[in-house]
This record gives C-alpha cells, sequence and structure tokens, in this order.
C-alpha cells in the first residue's frame, strides 16, 4: 500500500518507511558536506558573488521616531565622487514581510513609523562612498497625521488590542480554583526584547536580465520570498529567481524579505545595472525584525496533591500598530500541563518602535521559560521537587480540547536527564552551597515546543550511473539540511553519502518548506522520501519484485527472487527524477504534535556582586527519529546557548523617549561569548512519531531554548535565594536581595 | 566614513610634524576607525605611527619604560610586567578579546573613548561628540554610565581597563608635542567632564604619547577585580585594582584605582588612608566604599552601580588582604 505522493498528510504514515532500509546512514552523526566550504571561507554567501558591474547601496535610516518625509536633498549628496543616485521610491519597504506573508510588507518608505526606519538607498561605485553619502544626505519631514504612537508598552494611553493571529483559551473558572488551591502562585514576569544577531547581516545583489530579476540574498524561505518581492515590485513571480545556497544563520530575521532586497531591485532596476546592498549589523538591529518584550502572569492552582486544577498564563506583547504578528507566548502552555480551569491569553500594545516579528522559537522561548520559573515558585510552595510536580501535571490529553498527544518523551527526559545530570545531589533550600565566594545552585525546567509541518516539494534524480541528486530550494541556514536531506536520500535508495548530491537554496528547483518553525527537516525531508519512495517502485518494477520486497543497499538492487542487480544496470542508460510532495493534512489538528526535553543547569552566583555565571547544562530531548545525530545535537546545544543568553544578558535597550534602540550592535546586545558558555551535555531520546511526520521526526531547530533560561532562573533561586522575575538576570536586579557575603550561610561548603 | 588620507610616519618627529598640520594620530585604529565608520570621528587626515619605533619594553631605573606602541597583548605577556606588576597584566586580559588585544597599543588604549551609546548614534544630543547638542544619556538608558565624575553636560565613563590599573600603580605618560616634551602622571592624564566634555584627557593638539613609565614595583599584593554582564568582551559595569601591602595583620600601603565608575579612571586618596595601618574587616571595608561613594550620583539606570562599587571593593580588599 502507498499512500499517494502529493496527498494531504491526513494519516499517520505508520509504515515507517525509514527503519526498513538498509543503507544505514539515516541518523549518524555524519558530517555536514558543506562544512569544509565554510570554514574555509569558501562558501558564497549573499554579498560574496562577484558580479560584474555591480555597485554598492546603503540604505538610509530616518532619524525620527514618526513623521513623512518631505523632501530630500539629492543635490547634496550627488556631487560627491563616486555617488550615483539617491533612491526613494514609493515601492521601497518600510516594514519587512512576516514569515510566510508571500505578499508585499507595508511599503511607502516615506511614511516614518519607527525610529531608524529605511527611507532611501545610496548607491555608489564603493561601498565607502555609498556610506558617507547616506550619512550626510539631507532629509526633511514633517509631522505625521494622527495622534502620535507611543513608545513604550508601559505608556499610558497605549492601545492594547486583541491579536488576531490567536485566540484566548478559556475553561472552567480560574478564579475560583485559585481561591480552592491548597498552593497558589499568582505571579508577574517580564522578558525584554531580543534580536536574531544572526551572524551573517542581511545582504541582497539584485541584477536584472530584461524583466526577470535574479537576487542573491540571505532568506529563509525562498518561495515566499519570491512572492514577497514580485508584489513588492509589481511583478510576477515567475520573473524572480533567488539564489541563496548558504545562509549565516536567520532565526527569523530572514524568514520574509526585509528593506535591502527591495531597494537594491529597485535600484538595479533604475540604473540598469547590479546593485548590492549588505546592511550594517546597526542597521540589522534597528530596521530587521525584534522579538517582543514581554509582560506575563502565571497563575497556578494546586490540590493538595501538588496537582493543577487551574492554569493562567497572561500575556502583554507588542508590535506596529496593524502589525498581525503578536508573540504567542502561551502557545506551549495550552498543552503542557494539566489545569482544566484555565485561562491563556495575549494582547498586543501598539507602540512605535521596529517590527517585532518571529526570532527562534516564537512564542515558548519566552514563554516557556516564564512558566517554568513560576513552576519552580509552585514547587517550593508545596515543598516537593520540582521534577516531581512535572510529572504529577501531565495529562493524558490536551485540557479544554481534549486532543490526543502524537507523543511525548517528558518524562523520560526528566528522569534520564536527572540521572545524568546528577539532580539528586541538589539541596532543596537556598543558600546551602558555597564554593568560595560563589553561591552554587540547580535548577530544572521542562522544554516544549510545538512541531509543525508546512507544505513542501523536492527532486530527487537517481542518474543513469547510480548516484542521485536532490533538489530543492529549501534553504540551509548552517542546520544542516544539506546533510539530513542527502541522508534521507541515500538511506531510502541505498546509496552512500558520496553518491548522493544535495543541491539547495535556489528558486530553480521544487519549492521546499524553507527553514523556520523548525520545519524545514520534516517537510522538505518527507517530500524527499517520498520522491525515493516512488524511484523505488519503479526500480522494484525493473528488478521484478514488489516494492515492498526491495532492497537497495551500496548500490545494489535485490528483492523476492530477482537476483541482486546493479542500479546502474536496472538503470540501463536512463535517469529517474520524480518529485515528492507533502501538505499539512489532518494530523496537524487530530493530534497535538509537540517536541519535549529538559534543562538542568548548575549556576554560580557571585555573593558580593551578584554576577551569575553557568557552569554546566545537561538537555534531555526526545523529537522523534534523529536524522542526524551531530547536527541535532549541535541544534540542541545552540538552542541551550541562546537559553543562557536569555537568562542572563541578552535584552533590546529602546530609549523610551523615541523608541530608538540604545545597544544596537554586538558590543552592548550581550550574547553570551565562549567563556559564558560551560561544557553542555545533551541526550538524544530516540522515539517515532507517525503523526509529526512520514519521517517519524518532530521539528528540533528550535526545541533547545523553550524553557531553558527558567531552568537558569531557577538555578539562580536555589543558589542564592534571589527570584528575580525579571529576565535577563543581570547582577543590578540581583544584587539588591543578595544575603551578606560576610556571613557563613552555607550548611555544606565545597 | 569620510575620504581621508592616510600617511606612514617613519619616526615619533615625523608624526609630531604631520600632526602638527592638524594630522590625527593612528595606531591600532580600534577605536578610532569604529568611530570613523559612524562617522563621529571626521579626520581628513590620518598619519600612521605604527612605523615610529615606539614599541618596546626597556628597563628605566628600577621601573619601566612601555613604548606607546607596544601592544596590549605583548604588554600583558612580558615577564618583568607579569612579575612586578600584575595588576596591569590582570588588566590587559580583563579587557577586549585576543583580537583585539594583538591590535590596540598602550598609548592608543589610554586615548579610548567612551562606550555611551548616544556618543556612538549621531542621531542622538551629545556634549561630547557635538558640544552644545545636549546629553540625551541623562535622562536616556544611562546602565553602563557614570555615578562620579559627572557634569551637567556630561556623564559617560572611561570605559577601560588598563588605565585603571595604571592609575593604581603610578604610571606617568611620557609625551611629546610641539611644546615640547612632558611627564604627566595617570592620575593627571584624564579629565573629567566639566562644561567641555570633547576632551578625555589633556593631551594638547599635536602631543603624542611616545611612552608610559612604571614606577619601581611594589612587592604588594595586586588584584584587578572587573564586574560585568558577561564573562569576557564586555566593559566593565564597576572594575577595581588594588595593590596592597599587609604588614603584621594590618594593611601598611594601600592603592586603590576604579574603572567605568567615574568619567575617568577614579582614585580618591582618602579611601587609602582610611585603610592605611587598620586591620582588614568588612566594617572596614564598607567605611571605605562610604567615603569612596559619599559624592555619588546615580540617573536612574545606573544607580545599582553605587552598592556594586561597594560590594566589588568588599570582594577585592578581602582578596587582596588575605596576607
Amino acid at each position: 500500500m502507498h499512500l499517494p505522493l502529493s496527498d494531504m498528510y491526513n494519516q499517520p504514515d505508520e509504515r515507517n518507511l525509514l527503519d526498513q532500509m538498509r543503507q544505514g546512514v539515516i541518523g549518524q552523526p555524519l558530517d555536514r558536506p558543506e562544512g569544509p566550504l565554510k570554514v574555509s571561507g569558501t562558501a558564497t554567501y549573499a554579498a560574496e558573488w562577484r558580479i560584474d558591474g555591480c555597485v554598492e547601496g546603503v540604505l538610509v535610516l530616518a532619524g525620527i521616531a514618526q513623521g513623512q518625509v518631505s523632501k530630500i536633498d539629492r543635490d547634496a549628496v550627488l556631487s560627491r565622487e563616486g555617488v550615483i543616485a539617491v533612491i526613494a521610491d514609493p515601492a521601497m519597504t518600510r516594514r519587512p514581510a512576516q514569515g510566510m506573508a508571500a505578499k508585499a510588507p507595508q511599503q511607502d518608505a516615506a511614511k516614518v513609523e519607527y525610529f531608524g526606519q529605511p527611507v532611501a538607498l545610496v548607491v555608489a561605485q564603493t561601498f565607502e562612498q555609498a556610506r558617507d553619502a547616506a550619512l550626510a544626505l539631507p532629509i526633511h519631514y514633517t509631522d505625521a497625521d494622527g495622534d502620535p504612537v507611543p513608545f513604550d508598552p508601559a505608556a499610558p494611553g497605549v492601545k492594547v488590542e486583541a491579536p488576531s493571529s490567536s485566540k484566548p483559551v478559556e475553561g472552567g473558572d480560574l478564579d475560583q480554583a485559585m481561591q480552592n488551591a491548597a498552593f497558589s502562585v499568582d505571579v508577574e514576569y517580564e522578558t525584554p526584547g531580543h534580536a536574531s544577531a544572526a551572524m551573517e547581516p542581511h545582504a541582497t545583489i539584485a541584477q536584472w536580465q530584461g524583466d526577470s530579476l535574479i537576487l542573491h540574498g540571505s532568506y529563509q524561505m525562498l518561495s515566499y520570498n519570491v512572492k514577497e518581492i514580485a508584489d513588492c515590485l509589481g511583478l510576477s513571480a515567475d520573473k524572480v529567481r533567488i539564489i541563496a545556497p548558504y545562509v549565516g544563520g536567520g532565526f527569523g530575521s530572514k524568514l520574509g524579505i526585509t528593506h535591502e532586497a527591495v531597494a537594491a531591485a529597485l535600484a538595479a532596476r533604475e540604473l540598469g545595472r547590479p546593485v548590492r546592498v549588505v546592511m550594517s549589523r546597526q542597521q540589522v538591529f534597528q530596521t530587521v525584525m525584534r522579538r517582543s518584550e514581554t509582560r506575563q502572569r502565571v497563575r497556578l492552582a494546586a490540590d493538595p496533591a501538588g496537582r493543577l486544577i487551574g492554569l493562567g498564563h497572561e500575556a502583554l506583547v507588542s508590535n506596529l500598530p496593524g502589525e498581525k504578528f503578536a508573540e504567542p507566548v502561551t502557545q506551549a502552555t495550552e498543552f503542557l500541563y494539566g489545569g482544566e480551569n484555565r485561562l491563556l491569553k495575549v494582547e498586543v500594545a501598539r507602540i512605535s518602535r521596529l517590527t517585532a516579528g518571529s526570532v527562534r522559537a516564537p512564542g515558548e522561548a519566552v514563554g516557556m521559560q516564564v512558566l517554568e520559573a513560576a513552576m519552580d515558585e509552585l514547587a517550593e510552595k508545596i515543598g516537593i521537587d520540582p521534577i516531581e510536580l512535572r510529572k504529577r501535571n501531565l495529562p493524558s490529553a490536551v485540557p479544554v480540547a481534549g486532543t490526543p498527544y502524537s507523543s511525548r518523551m517528558l518524562t523520560q527526559a526528566l528522569e534520564q536527564g536527572a540521572e545524568a545530570f546528577g539532580w539528586s545531589a541538589r539541596q532543596d533550600r537556598p543558600c546551602q552551597t558555597r564554593d568560595g565566594d560563589w553561591w552554587i545552585g540547580m535548577g530544572v525546567a521542562s522544554a516544549a515546543r510545538v512541531n509543525m509541518m508546512v507544505p513542501a516539494k523536492a527532486r530527487v534524480t537517481l542518474k543513469a550511473d547510480g548516484s542521485a541528486v536532490v533538489e530543492s530550494d529549501q534553504t540551509d541556514i548552517g542546520t544542516g539540511s544539506y546533510a539530513i536531506l542527502g541522508q534521507i536520500a541515500g538511506e531510502m535508495l541505498g546509496l552512500p553519502m558520496a553518491r548522493v548530491d544535495v543541491k539547495l537554496g535556489d528558486t530553480v528547483h521544487p519549492a521546499g518548506a524553507g527553514s523556520g518553525g523548525s520545519f524545514g527537516a520534516i517537510s522538505t525531508g518527507s517530500a524527499v522520501m517520498y520522491a525515493c519512495e516512488a524511484i523505488r517502485a519503479k526500480l522494484a518494477k525493473a528488478l521484478g519484485c514488489d516494492a515492498d520486497a526491495l532492497v537497495l543497499k551500496d548500490g545494489m538492487a535485490s528483492g523476492g527472487n530477482a537476483p541482486a542487480r546493479p542500479l546502474r544496470d536496472l538503470l540501463n542508460g536512463e535517469d529517474i527524477a520524480e518529485t515528492g510532495t507533502i501538505k499539512p493534512g489532518k494530523t496537524a489538528k487530530s493530534f497535538s504534535q509537540a517536541s519535549y526535553g529538559a534543562f538542568f543547569a548548575e549556576v554560580a552566583v557571585h555573593a558580593f556582586t551578584g554576577e551569575v555565571r553557568v557552569r554546566r547544562m545537561t538537555g534531555a530531548f526526545g523529537f522523534g527519529r534523529v536524522l542526524n545525530a551531530k547536527t541535532a545535537r549541535s541544534q540542541c546545544l545552540g538552542g541551550m546557548v541562546w537559553g543562557i543568553g536569555s537568562a542572563l544578558t541578552e535584552e533590546l535597550a529602546f530609549d523610551t523617549r523615541d523608541g530608538h534602540l540604545v545597544n544596537h550592535d554586538l558590543a552592548e546586545y550581550h550574547v553570551p561569548v565562549h567563556a559564558d558558555v560551560p561544557a553542555i551535555e545533551v541526550i538524544l531520546l530516540e522515539e517515532r512519531d507517525a503523526a509529526a511526520s512520514p519521517l517519524q521526526a518532530k521539528g528540533v531547530g528550535e526545541l533547545g531554548i523553550c524553557g531553558a533560561a527558567g531552568a537558569i532562573a531557577n538555578a539562580v533561586y536555589n543558589a542564592c535565594g534571589v527570584r528575580v522575575r525579571s529576565f535577563p538576570l543581570t547582577l543590578d536586579k540581583i544584587l539588591p536581595a543578595l544575603p551578606d557575603p560576610f556571613a557563613s550561610g552555607a550548611d555544606t561548603a565545597l | 566614513m569620510k575620504p581621508f588620507t592616510l600617511d606612514h610616519a617613519a619616526n615619533a618627529a615625523a608624526a609630531l610634524s604631520a600632526m602638527g598640520q592638524g594630522a590625527t594620530a593612528i595606531a591600532g585604529g580600534t577605536n578610532l576607525v569604529d568611530l570613523m565608520k559612524l562617522q563621529v570621528a571626521t579626520p581628513e587626515r590620518l598619519v600612521s605611527i605604527r612605523r615610529t619605533g615606539l614599541d618596546s619594553i626597556v628597563p628605566d631605573g628600577t621601573g619601566l619604560r612601555i613604548g606607546a606602541l607596544v601592544t596590549n597583548a605583548d604588554c600583558a605577556a612580558d615577564m618583568r610586567v607579569r612579575q612586578d606588576w600584575p595588576l596591569l597584566a590582570q588588566a590587559i586580559l580583563a579587557g577586549a578579546s585576543p583580537q583585539l588585544r594583538n591590535r590596540a597599543t598602550t598609548g592608543g588604549n589610554l586615548c579610548q573613548r567612551t562606550r555611551c551609546g548616544y556618543f556612538y548614534d549621531t542621531t542622538q544630543a551629545c556634549n561630547k561628540r557635538a558640544p552644545g547638542s545636549g546629553c540625551a544619556a541623562r535622562d536616556g538608558f544611562n546602565r553602563i554610565h557614570a555615578v562620579l565624575g559627572t557634569s551637567d553636560a556630561c556623564i559617560a565613563t572611561y570605559p577601560g581597563d588598563m588605565a585603571v590599573a595604571l592609575l593604581a600603580l603610578d604610571a606617568v605618560v611620557l609625551t611629546e608635542g610641539p611644546f615640547g616634551p612632558r611627564q604627566i602622571p595617570l592620575a593627571m592624564f584624564h579629565r573629567e567632564p566639566g562644561d567641555d566634555p570633547t576632551r578625555d584627557n589633556v593631551l594638547q593638539p599635536g602631543e603624542l604619547i611616545t611612552a608610559v613609565r612604571l614606577p619601581a614595583p611594589t612587592g604588594g599584593t595586586q588584584v584587578y577585580r572587573k564586574v560585568r554582564d558577561r564573562a569576557s568582551y564586555a566593559f566593565a559595569l564597576v572594575s577595581v585594582a588594588a595593590d596592597v601591602t599587609m604588614e603584621e595583620g594590618r594593611i601598611a600601603r594601600c592603592a586603590l584605582a576604579f574603572g567605568s565608575l567615574g568619567t575617568v579612571p577614579w582614585r580618591d586618596s582618602a579611601v587609602e588612608a582610611a585603610l592605611v595601618v587598620e586591620k582588614p574587616s568588612p566594617a572596614l571595608f564598607d567605611q571605605a566604599a562610604e567615603i569612596l561613594l559619599r559624592q555619588a550620583r546615580g540617573f536612574g539606570a545606573n544607580d545599582f552601580k553605587i552598592p556594586l562599587a561597594a560590594r566589588a571593593l568588599a570582594a577585592t580588599l578581602a582578596q587582596a588582604t588575605k596576607g
């Protein structure tokens, strides 16, 4: 029985084909095939293509927060050496496109909505000339029409709306449950804005060939990006080609097109020559996409046995007026723990700061760290181990909705993680362990991140010489797409990796899922698997056996009573090319699908200064089949490093007088540096989840951040007894409540 | 970046000559080039002093003379520095990154400018960058700003580490200039903003740092304690440079300097006087902190620096007086 190739994924594919294959490459911790190019600096990133006649564009940012550009003194810079043009076209974008928009974002850049919005582009022979002219370009403004938009979500009179993107979850009577509770927590937490801060700044080289546009750029979701660009320029999407074989990180900031892409295309059209626009680090920070700050109220009501009878999670986030995206803070709270009496709600404050959008693990990244910190507070009140509290509150079906879980490795992650970490050595009260001037503590948190599949296609060609080529516009943003798509094809077609070539990141190929929402691997990977399945059917026919009986290994085909033959013989000089397709279907609704895990952190808090350093971390994760144990582990490591930043250092600092971003570079926006990252242990828990994908795999990319900061915050409390409800836990927030450093309070000294 | 010319001076005299004609000296460029990219600094003429030969460390009587072009990396690795003035090596290694320390120089580091975000952003009011435009930091995001030595015009810190150690070590800055050589004690080198924050130090136009002289080693216990938001590659929130000599359980001699606390590297003789001949104790450390911070003033987000400085001082003294 075979599923139709282009079917919606309406039923779990229980055949589990990959486990029946013989090549043995799936799941292996193989190196990324493009790795040597990247570490030797020979992988060509967006800005590095050499295009004849290319000139340089630099964006000009508004020096005001709200208003209308009334005049641009082009002549003031056009006379400068090398300056070619000043582009201020109504088609330029004033906001970036949100992920999967597939249409133009807000255009007409002359209307300034936030401080630092791009309003023009200066083009010159050299980058330095363009940058100098861009900084010198005089721009005149008039006041904005209508009421000013506040700069701070806490400002009086700020407009607060229910987002169109999510509905509240309500069940029972939470207030009553809080009153009836034997133990309860009612706390408010804050998280700051975050930047994606991908290593490669946003960059585009635009080149017209007749009425067709070619972009070399840095984007995550090419089939959507093509439509966004085309819509901005009034083109049909088939006139736009994007080439992006290597992308230096995105973390959400490259899901949709950003300002430089449209500006480069417009300039190239006007000037009749290729134009490159590379954003500076400061411009990326100021104009692309921020994670919203959040204010979250969490209410937990537990019965005498420590079972949740009520759960409230309400969040205030922010965005520009009219922007649909609202950080989905309570997304995982919906399904993680019990408590039939519940209220989960997100509201969005309309403010004037750069656009808020997806930053790695939108929703869970900040929602889980707060929920998990609040759970730690509840465990302390009840007087039970925080792991035990979590295990007691795993429902058999999603509360209110009643949806069954496709699979859930949370208990195993908590138990195996605790064992590996040495959780049993944790003191159950704070200020018990001192190592010199440092208080030592341990914390735990659950990890959870929704699993998503999106439509994807991929073409696999088994060539007459017995090698295979996989083609998709799927991007590899540093995650390992090349590796895992090659492994899926190698496994399905019985080929060693050296015989599989993977071509990605070009819209001439079939539209893959793109990289976002941790869905790239399972979506495009499933398409690759289905394409290979179709090839296998043809090979079985040629060999004269049932498809189910076909065995492919090391380039040899056998099965049934047929004698084993080399693929090359079987192909008889012909290529076999098949396109696999997958689309999300009923399984997306009929099962609650999520990846799960557990974080364990040991921290040190300086008894005098309140500095926090993470001493070690362990994460245990279950996300279905592991496609490549090395790249999966790397994703988990990276997520946990993000968790360290989210817990301790990362914070976008906005000036509330004009909404401008004060710390718009990597010197002052503090991502963790090597010295902040201790030894991190990652435990991968193999499982199979047919409802999630035919690969039996779920998303992994974002899981490692979803709750990690909560484990660190809980460890800080366990170390020094200071509960900080405002992330990041910088020392200024810890200092006021630190115990006297000279008093010897520790029962155990290390 | 404004277009500029770049010449290389073959010796100090050539550099001084170019500077006399309006050129700006550039050594490692780790700060100046950033400022030029952002057009915070817009020199039209640069003279590189990297080939002037001022790059050796030589004995100077019982002290040491460190050439202006000695890189931070070389200075921190020098065996004489590590043995006899370990405070200096510790402070340098607490700053920046290996890549930057390979490039940054002794003289250039002394001239490092503030990290105030409003200074670096030409859309914002800043008296240091654009005199008379105002100070946006005062009522803005001022978490990293100074609590000592501020003025109505400016509250920006001197952000570096090396100069804080040099201040505690009684170093002297040697210069050449249009009016001949000068010897400027580190304590006199940086200037508080007052009503002219544009000038961070007392160097005159056309004057060039040629070396820094360290006096004889003190033989004391030397500790550089840098408190910052992350473990590396971050400017100090507060730093303490301590050089303490104990005799029979009492503090016989001590020198203390503080970084990122004031608008200049900060040293207060009254703090040291309060400690000398006393037995170390938490109460004594508190007393010293009270003297240090008696005139400290926060501006909101940086209020925490006042208790932080007191606690960092206590931690440092506890360590340095252990004997």
